[in-house]
């Protein structure tokens, strides 16, 4: 079985589309995470409570409300859980915004919702199932880490690719993981799903899926300059990437099987997780074409405007 | 080449094997729980309760300064200099001792005391009229944080072991010097812990100056507005029924913690809970020295306040020299004084603690996580199999060995390293099938455009490896390369991601390439050259 046996599209000649495509979604994001539902950031980097809890039967909402308000806390949020596979409709989290500016008085809360849960639901069971209770200190270091790690772990990948190729390629590699990064985050944001630690990981998953997804492009694009030097970067481009598009669209078909498996199967503590990945390796995929090696040809054209050495360098590994 | 590849298939079979001991040691009872016995599940998968917390040092240093200043006064007194003070400056520097009241001619000798083998920890500056500054220097501050953090987590695992809970992890957290991970598997009701981690539990015996006051105000008139540098004021413990009552207490206690030897739970003569303690044979002697000076036979009969966790429990008059027993009375439940005396065993926690993070996750959450997950993740890998076997034909034979293998050495892996399989780390575990999903397709891909280029089976494949190695290397080395430096900067679940990544990718290289390779070259062995390949 063989899929695009031999393409010829000219993905180039479609770049003004892929750029209208990335700037509506981008700008969506951007603009929901500004306007809108902002970045909608879990208890792990806001602090704050979180409590989880079921019901044996499917609770009503108002009711936990009052049961909350008559226990003295006023301020809770109260949300229904929402399954992919449609279960688990018994299931509430109840979010308490950040007690007090001090780590101290930690625990009030969490005591408070539950003493009111223990108090009004007598028979139809409610069972605390997780609480997360991340004090302002603590979540103020998450969010600083685990951006300075991701901000390093691409400053690391770019230098790798300088070395093996050449600065523009590290350069255009991480452009594109820096857009899927922002389409993803501002996705969160626009279906104001919440960001957590679990989805941090997700989202370095997916930048080194695309990652991975655009060396495997530049890799034949490099090979290619090297054999054939008659031809324009255009061309070499576009045969390099008609030339991956089976092992591309295998890959990531394969891997969006086992990541919308997980999205399906996984559970409702693994949705905002899977959810990241399922948007990450689509997008991921799309800006290895799209985004990262139309950006080679566009260096290569700005050089030539600019009276430079016009061809690309091919990079000092490439082999003849 | 037959020799060769008979030998590197022997090696093969034996890293296998190696691994699949790392997964379930030696067979014991089921699989399942072979499995569960050698791969360590993060608590977010088995369940637990998961503590940050952290020491406030600075209370330690400035008690340490305290007992320094009550020292460096008494040796003042003995070198001869008289009327001169020390004390810590205040509350806000408290690496600072002031020494006051020195006069002008004894200038030098303080000096001498100053620079003695029990100040060497300060550095000495001089001020106007008299005084002279003593600093601790930032290296002996730095020494003694550091210790007040060890001795808490030595504190907090004593306690958390006389609680039963198995296989508790307590240790340094992040970046910061004064936090420390507490992680309880399968507990689930974290409130009890959270008290009894937090209690410092600092009992001591300090010699009372005066009081009861009603009230602060009320504390510094009766002493002429001036609470001397030695004393300190304390509240009594608020008891139901009884006023506030403060006391004017001795600063420097008699008796501190770690002269404590025992505390058990008991009953006094009216059947009430109480808590007997006993003490070191050497603090013994120094209060039973104390206690004869101050009886009420003596000539300067005192009284002695029981003060935990600074507030004052009781005060009673010296009745008679005491050794090294003693006993506190007071407002407890059976249960408090069993904890209060459980944590008095224990010791007392160098300097209070709050907590910074608290996660539980209940276990039927956590067993429905892994159920969930592994369930999806074999669906999915059940897909991908499926489909290479029939787009790939005889090669996705090749691909789904190496996939199986790639996932026993990943696991493996994790068993003989003791690493925790978490969430996050299951997203690495995902992003390694993907990628080794990724380098199968690649060399393949390969095989096929050099078959279509008309070269002969053996030909392809070894163009085939040729080729797409050099891609392989660069998407592995790349994400090993960012695997590394989220380990390194990253925390928590950021760690688990990447060890389990790394981990992945390494067996990746192993089982895609080498494996692969050896599958294809026994299959081509023997055959005749024109004999075609099944991609």
């Amino acid at each position: 079985m063989e899929l695009f046996r031999s393409t010829n599209i000219d993905w180039l000649g479609k770049k003004w589309y892929f750029l209208g495509f990335s700037l509506i979604f981008s700008v969506a994001g951007v603009l929901s995470m500004l306007f809108w539902h902002g970045i909608p950031k879990g208890v792990d980097f806001t602090g704050g409570t979180q409590i989880r809890v079921s019901f044996e039967s499917a609770p009503d909402e108002n009711h936990i409300r009052a049961a909350m308000a008559q226990g003295g806390v006023h301020n809770a949020t109260i949300q229904r859980v929402s399954d992919p596979s449609g279960h688990a409709a018994n299931k509430v989290i109840i979010s308490l915004p950040i007690s007090s500016a001090t780590d101290q008085a930690h625990d009030a809360g969490r005591m408070a919702v539950e003493t009111a849960l223990a108090n009004n639901y007598k028979d139809s069971k409610a069972t605390v199932e997780q609480v997360e209770i991340v004090g302002p200190t603590a979540g103020k270091q998450l969010q600083k880490q685990a951006m300075l790690a991701t901000l390093y772990s691409l400053i690391g990948m770019l230098i790798y690719l300088w070395f093996r190729f050449e600065l523009i390629y590290g350069v255009a590699a991480v452009v594109a993981v820096f857009h899927d990064t922002l389409i993803t985050i501002g996705a969160f944001s626009l279906t104001n799903k919440e960001i957590t630690l679990t989805v941090i990981a997700a989202i370095l998953t997916l930048i080194g899926y695309s990652m991975n997804d655009t060396i495997v492009i530049f890799d034949r694009i490099r090979e290619n300059l090297a054999s054939s030097r008659r031809d324009t970067l255009g061309d070499v481009v576009n045969r390099s990437i008609n030339q991956t598009l089976s092992r591309t669209v295998l890959t990531s078909g394969l891997t969006f099987l086992t990541v919308l498996s997980l999205y399906l199967f996984g559970g409702e503590v693994l949705h905002g997780f899977s959810f990241a990945l399922v948007i990450g390796i689509l997008i991921g995929t799309y800006s290895s074409i799209a985004v990262a090696s139309p950006m080679l040809v566009a260096y290569q054209e700005w050089r030539t405007k600019h009276g430079k050495v016009a061809t690309l360098p091919a990079g000092r590994n490439a082999r003849t | 080449m037959g020799k060769n590849l008979t030998g590197k298939t022997a090696f093969i079979v034996g890293v296998l094997l190696i691994f699949c001991y790392g997964i379930v040691g030696i067979p014991k009872g089921g699989l399942k729980e072979s499995i569960t016995r050698r791969i360590n599940l993060g608590l977010d998968l088995k369940g637990g309760t998961h503590l940050v917390l952290e020491v406030h040092v600075n209370e330690a240093v400035a008690s340490a300064v305290d007992r320094d200043a009550a020292r460096l006064s008494t040796d003042l007194q003995t070198a001869g200099i008289s009327g001169a003070t020390a004390a810590r400056s205040d509350a806000s520097r408290q690496q600072t001792i002031i020494v006051s009241g020195i006069p002008a001619d004894k200038i030098s000798d303080a000096r001498s005391v100053f620079n003695g083998v029990n100040y060497s920890a300060y550095d000495v500056a001089s001020g106007g009229d008299g005084t002279q500054t003593l600093t601790m220097k930032q290296s002996a501050a730095t020494d003694l944080a550091t210790r007040t953090v060890d001795t808490s987590i030595e504190t907090i695992r004593e306690r958390i072991d006389k609680l039963g809970v198995a296989e508790p992890v307590i240790q340094k957290y992040g970046l910061g010097e004064n936090q420390i991970l507490v992680e309880l598997p399968g507990l689930d009701d974290p409130a009890r812990v959270e008290d009894i981690i937090q209690s410092t539990a600092k009992l001591e015996i300090h010699a009372v100056t005066g009081g009861p006051y009603a009230s602060d105000q009320d504390a510094m008139q009766a002493n002429n507005g001036i609470i001397p540098a030695d004393s300190i004021l304390l509240k009594g413990a608020a008891t139901a029924g009884s006023p506030d009552q403060v006391w004017l207490l001795k600063r420097v206690s008699e008796v501190e913690g770690t002269d404590f030897r025992d505390a058990q739970p008991s009953t006094d003569q009216n059947g009430r809970p109480n808590i007997t303690f006993t003490l070191t044979t050497e603090a013994g002697d120094r209060f039973y020295k104390y206690t004869s000076e101050h009886s009420a036979t003596s000539a300067s009969p005192g009284s002695m306040a029981i003060v935990l966790d600074n507030k004052v429990r009781e005060v009673a008059g010296i009745q008679s020299a005491i050794r090294d027993r003693g006993e506190i009375t007071g407002g407890f439940t059976k249960q408090q004084a069993a904890d209060l005396s459980l944590m008095l065993r224990t010791g007392a926690l160098p300097a209070s603690i709050s907590f910074l993070e608290t996660r539980t996750v209940g276990p039927s959450l956590g067993a429905a996580s892994i159920r969930q997950g592994v369930f999806a993740a074999i669906a999915g890998m059940a897909a991908v199999m499926i489909f290479m076997l029939i787009y790939y034909r005889g090669a996705g034979i090749n691909a789904d060995l190496a996939l199986v293998l790639n996932l026993v050495i990943l696991l493996g892996f994790m068993g003989f390293t003791g690493s925790t399989l978490t969430l996050p780390g299951i997203a690495g575990v995902i992003l390694t099938i993907g990628m080794g999903v990724d380098s199968n397709v690649l060399i393949f891909e390969r095989i096929r455009e050099e078959l279509r280029a008309g070269k002969s089976s053996a030909i392809a494949v070894q163009q085939g490896f040729a080729h797409a190695w050099i891609t392989i290397i660069d998407t592995h080395v790349t994400t090993i390369v960012s695997a590394l430096i989220l380990f390194l900067f990253g925390t928590g679940p950021v760690r688990g991601f990447a060890v389990t990544l790394a981990f992945g990718l390494l067996a990746n290289l192993f089982t895609a390439v080498f494996v692969s390779r050896v599958i294809f070259d026994s299959h081509l062995k023997g055959k005749e050259r024109g004999a075609a390949l099944s991609i």
